[in-house]
């Protein structure tokens, strides 16, 4: 059953299926896989960090963080700044 | 300049040293500050006393030749949403460049705000170490300084190294460093403001108090501003808009890294107490007498 659930992610309207985790959102966000520990296929740090509903979650728990209906997500990176 | 007091002044020059950096700092500092004498925030080495924002840059190819031609060791990034367009852009070059990261919380107004902000920073880039800023309005954007003190224990509590942004009040720098932070950066003058140190005498006093390593923080428009800050005290100085919105970023770079050793090499070498008068630097013995050579001689003195 591939039902969709809805998300806001970095204040957008986003609309994913149901079952995704942390993991497949920022595989998908990112447009490359993500391993089981949160980072690249080489094992290079990815850069980014994860909070659902003001909550950061430990790259090491996205793929086995659910994302639930309505959850509010942040993914956010370094940018330039002083 | 705000430093011409006239009087004698007792508190600079008197001894080799007294304005040099922190306690901690100071210990290991000889008359002539020694190549390697780097910066220690807690318990790290750092190779350079120039931390370097990265902040106001127009492309980061510029970035790049100016954090290289700075020598900084550390440098700053801000925390914001992921979008295609900031996609491993310059945390990458960062760490390409073997230089390391300090998070900030810019643009945060909250205890709030800064504690997630600094817990995204620290799984995002895998340091405990956060410039915690914590801003009091948008168009000041000076220090809150009851947020950024709270914000601090609370840190402080969590487990990271915090290096708190903060106004040149020698009485909230105490604070902080007794809420545990491991470093204290307090203003020159508003950021991007350029205006160089307001308020050199407080600047000073913080320096004096302290017992963890001053960083002097925004405001620093040109490399004399910088100098000023190592001869007041500062064990470092961190610059952003200065260097990245100079029109030759890379050569305001190097000119901040030489003017950073030159303030160290001068705190260390202890300036001479300013004078009222003049001091003459050549000795009056063996002067000769022009008045007594004319004497009884009859005729005018010609003149000279």
């Amino acid at each position: 059953m591939t039902s969709i659930i809805p998300l806001t992610v970095n204040a957008e309207d986003q609309s994913v299926p149901s079952g995704w985790t942390v993991r497949d959102l920022v595989a998908a966000r990112l447009g490359q896989s993500v391993g089981e520990d949160g980072r690249a296929a080489d094992g290079s740090p990815l850069g980014v960090a994860v909070a659902l509903d003001d909550a950061v979650i430990p790259r090491s728990r996205w793929s086995a963080t659910a994302l639930a209906d309505g959850a509010r997500c942040e993914i956010v990176t370094a940018v330039q700044g002083g | 300049m705000t430093k011409t007091d006239t009087t004698t002044d007792n508190r600079t020059g008197t001894t080799a040293g007294t304005t040099a950096g922190t306690t901690a700092d100071r210990a290991g500092m000889g008359a002539a500050a020694p190549a390697d004498d780097p910066l220690v925030i807690a318990g790290e080495s750092l190779s350079s006393r120039l931390i370097m924002g990265t902040g106001g840059a127009t492309d980061l190819a510029a970035l790049e030749r100016a954090l290289v031609a700075s020598g900084t060791a550390l440098t700053t990034v801000a925390m914001r949403r992921f979008s295609t367009q900031t996609r491993g852009s310059v945390f990458e070059m960062v760490r390409r460049l073997g230089i390391r990261v300090l998070p900030n919380t810019a643009g945060c107004y909250s205890v709030r705000d800064a504690l997630l902000t600094a817990e995204l920073a620290r799984e995002a880039l895998e340091t405990d170490w956060v410039k915690l800023e914590v801003i009091a309005d948008d168009e000041t954007l000076l220090p809150d300084g009851v947020e950024l003190l709270e914000a601090t224990e609370e840190l402080v509590h969590r487990g990271f190294t915090v290096l708190p942004y903060t106004s040149d009040d020698p009485a909230l720098a105490r604070r902080l460093e007794d809420a545990g932070a491991a470093a204290v950066m307090p203003l020159g003058s508003p950021i991007g403001t350029g205006l160089g140190i307001l308020n050199p005498h407080n600047i000073e006093l913080i320096c004096e108090r302290a017992n963890v390593p001053v960083v002097l923080d925004a405001g620093i428009g040109t490399a004399s501003d910088a100098a000023l800050a190592m001869e007041l005290g500062c064990s470092a100085v961190l610059v952003a808009s200065a260097v990245t919105r100079a029109q030759d970023p890379e050569a305001m770079a190097r000119a901040m890294d030489l003017a950073v050793r030159a303030g160290r090499a001068a705190a260390g070498a202890g300036r001479i107490p300013r004078r009222r008068l003049a001091l003459a630097s050549s000795a009056f013995d063996g002067l000769i007498d022009p008045v007594q050579q004319s004497e009884g001689s009859g005729r005018e003195a010609e003149s000279w």
